[in-house]
């Protein structure tokens, strides 16, 4: 299969490259870049005038319920939903049901999703067995099995030594640790500390539960010399213990999600469930700080923190409803907004849901560390065609993904997302393609 | 995002619901307060009916069990002539594995028109505000740690029964503020009728500093706290807060906070001493307290009923 992409504006935030022209892919692979050869003869010319054709986006933090919901196709639609949002690359969590901790429920899922081949699938394993803390997994098996990493997902380790020695044994075959730092004590609530939290009454989440999770970890680094990733800050507080580590020079790199990206907890309204999320929205000067955090560096990649929610979920009172919210169709118009805000480029903008994430992930990604989320002749054919200047309300049957709760939702918000993915390209396969674009 | 229309008032304004204190204006507590007092003279008659509600059928769903507030709502509603179905959801259809929504839906085919609702979880009325037919009108009889609407009106007209102007008072609200929806609805309810000092009164672990974006005076001294008040509302300190990590014994709280003779000396000689009940007498306050000439607990309970009988007439009688 050959397929060219005409006439788009090529961004290659990597690179820096920005500028019209042609993309040439013949199998799974980009054969040539801005000038394509007469001679190339395309199976399939996709038209990309007026249109940008980048990297597909890497999400470093989506949940597909899969093992636990096959009988709701969850997988199915997950993917499709990704592939929808532009995403080539996703890192889902290993809180399923049972947990990833299994080297076999890991080949699993790894085998189902590429039969699907809508998007690449990189699994978190479970860095203790159940995520309960105790006894560490088998990483290297996990890691042969498809692993790129091992993580507790919303589940802290309540015992520090557990966690020294998990960090130890990661670091021994250079494994990375993705944790999202939150004291397992003080991080009971359902929204952050604060005025709203206060005024209606309902349980917070003090910004120290991520700071001395935070301090812990940083220590734990020092001693352990583990490569750590942050995910999903949350807190001004904790960015400027992030920028500090990083200028101290630990080997940590951090993520922040679309939701603290963009809401505070004032948000929450009339106890409007959407905006359970975890972690908590906290303040407008914590949200000031995670979006110049993310354009200066100091926060690596921007996240979906995908979580597909189903009404009944969410339909309860604020507390009771389950947290999370839909993302992998928001993350390039909620990335796009962010841009916007913080004057960036189209470049720089795209670098933190495209080449930045793949860095995080580093060597973990094998062959591929060198061409995923990066437009080179030579590299994987991962591409994602869209419409810069389209504005779209998100509405429940708009979305793909069987997750239709969002803080965003136009009903609410009366908020219109940029951009529009026009096409997915796959591993040189089309993978998503909106009809009647 | 866009601003989002208080939920409890129609397009004109008019209190549909009464779900929070919060973001009602002025003139719609002291028009509920001057409502009140023209029904106080009904529960004083032979007959006590007025035939406001007659035809109506008023849900007592409490999620949550309350003998008391589901008593005077029902005393309340059955006084405006509606018809009452005590509902003790929290034995029955939920315990059965039923949403809330599912028996929301159940009652409103039933041909409700309005639902009282206790609920454990702080914001649950909106959600069944929300999802309730546009013709049913829902009052907020307690949620979580969030709002207690109806306590916060008697505690208001109390207030204004003994004290007149609420403009040259101190309040003092004593207790287990954190936990309580009873103190949020009256801090926002004195705030909006123009109270000057309001201070919330207990140790770190019961009132913290977080209460001050509240507009309140926090202090943690009971002898700074009560000095100099026209008001004192004393909280109940409920059982599983009186040993463990809040508090080390319900003695060392009376100690401290506990309202004795001694203590309310402090207030102004002619302070009035408030409490939503039930008293847990010798833990929070002090039975010479609770029985002395400044106690006005059981006048509360009557001006209960009136307003009660205040904010239902009202709610019916505007369309959503």
């Amino acid at each position: 299969m050959k397929l060219l992409i005409r006439n788009g504006r090529l961004v290659d935030p990597a690179s820096g490259v920005d500028r019209i022209g042609d993309l040439a892919i013949a199998g799974d692979r980009i054969i040539a870049f801005g000038d394509v050869s007469a001679e190339f003869a395309p199976d399939r010319t996709v038209d990309a005038s007026g249109l940008v054709v980048a990297p597909g986006l890497v999400d470093l933090a989506a949940r597909l319920r899969e093992p636990g919901h096959e009988h709701e196709g969850m997988l199915e639609s997950e993917l499709a939903a990704a592939a929808a949002g532009g995403v080539t690359s996703l890192v889902c969590l290993p809180d399923t049901d049972p947990p990833l901790d299994e080297p076999g429920l890991v080949e699993m899922l790894k085998f189902r999703a590429r039969r699907l081949s809508r998007c690449r699938l990189f699994p978190l394993g479970a860095l203790t067995r159940g995520l309960e803390g105790q006894t560490l997994t088998e990483m290297a098996e996990l890691t042969e099995a498809g692993c790129v990493g091992f993580s507790q997902a919303e589940v802290p380790i309540v015992n520090t030594l557990t966690l020294q020695r998990a960090l130890q044994y990661a670091a021994t075959y250079g494994y990375t640790v993705w944790l999202r730092p939150q004291d397992a004590w003080l991080g009971g609530g359902v929204a952050a500390s604060g005025a709203v939290a206060t005024r209606l009454g309902l349980t917070g989440v003090p910004v120290a539960a991520e700071t001395i999770a935070l301090a812990t970890l940083f220590e734990l680094v020092r001693a352990t010399g583990a490569r750590l990733h942050l995910c999903r800050l949350s807190s001004a507080a904790g960015v400027a213990l992030l920028r500090a580590a990083k200028a101290e020079g630990l080997p940590v790199t951090a993520d922040v999600s679309i939701n603290s990206l963009h809401l505070t907890d004032t948000d929450i309204g009339y106890f409007n469930a959407a905006m359970r999320v975890t972690p908590p929205l906290r303040q407008q000067r914590d949200r000031d700080a995670l979006q110049a955090a993310l354009a200066d560096g100091t926060i690596d990649a921007l996240v979906s923190d995908h979580t597909p929610v189903s009404a009944d979920e969410k339909t309860l009172p604020f507390a009771e409803a389950t947290s999370g919210a839909t993302g992998l169709e928001l993350l390039l118009g909620l990335a796009l907004h962010w841009g916007e805000q913080q004057g960036l480029g189209l470049g720089p903008t795209l670098a933190r849901i495209t080449s930045a994430p793949v860095a995080v992930l580093g060597t973990s990604l094998g062959s591929l560390a060198h061409s995923a989320g990066r437009l080179v002749a030579g590299g994987v054919a991962d591409v994602c065609v869209f419409d810069e200047e389209a504005r779209w309300p998100v509405r429940a049957d708009a979305l793909v993904s069987q997750g239709k709760h969002t803080p965003f939702a136009f009903e609410t918000s009366g908020f219109e997302l940029r951009g529009r993915v026009h096409t997915t390209v796959v591993a040189g396969s089309v993978a998503f393609e909106r009809s009647g674009a | 995002m866009l601003s989002r229309r208080n939920p409890q008032l129609n397009r004109h304004g008019e209190l549909i619901h009464l779900l929070s204190i919060e973001g009602l204006p002025r003139a719609v507590l002291t028009q509920i307060l001057d409502t009140a007092s023209t029904f106080l003279s009904v529960n004083d008659r032979d007959v006590k009916k007025v035939p406001l509600l007659r035809g109506k059928s008023v849900f007592n769903l409490f999620f949550e069990n309350s003998t008391r507030t589901r008593t005077t709502f029902e005393i309340a509603a059955k006084r405006l002539s509606a018809d009452v179905i005590n509902l003790d959801i929290a034995r029955s259809s939920t315990a059965k594995g039923e949403s809330l929504l599912d028996t929301i839906a159940n009652l409103s085919a039933m041909q409700a028109d309005m639902f009282v609702v206790r609920h454990s979880e702080s914001g649950a009325p909106y959600l069944i505000a929300q999802h309730c037919a546009p013709h049913v009108h829902v009052v907020n009889a307690g949620d979580g740690r969030h709002a207690h609407p109806t306590q916060a009106l008697l505690d208001m007209y109390t207030i204004r029964h003994f004290k007149g102007d609420f403009t040259q008072l101190t309040v003092a609200i004593v207790g287990d503020i954190v936990h309580s929806r009873v103190a949020r609805s009256d801090i926002h309810a004195l705030t909006t009728l123009g109270v000057p000092e309001i201070r919330a009164v207990g140790p770190k672990t019961l009132v913290p500093g977080d209460l001050r974006e509240m507009g309140v005076r926090v202090c943690h001294d009971m002898a700074e706290g009560i000095r100099g008040a026209d008001v004192i509302i004393m909280l109940r300190l409920q059982n599983e807060r009186m040993s463990g990590a809040m508090l080390p014994s319900a003695s060392e709280f009376f100690k401290h906070f506990g309202l004795s003779a001694e203590k309310l000396a402090l207030a102004k000689p002619d302070a009035i001493v408030m409490h939503p009940g039930p008293i847990n007498r010798g833990v929070e306050i002090d039975s010479t307290v609770a029985d002395g000439g400044h106690s006005v607990i059981l006048p509360q309970v009557t001006f209960g009923i009136s307003v009660r009988m205040a904010v239902m007439s009202t709610i019916a009688g505007n369309e959503a």
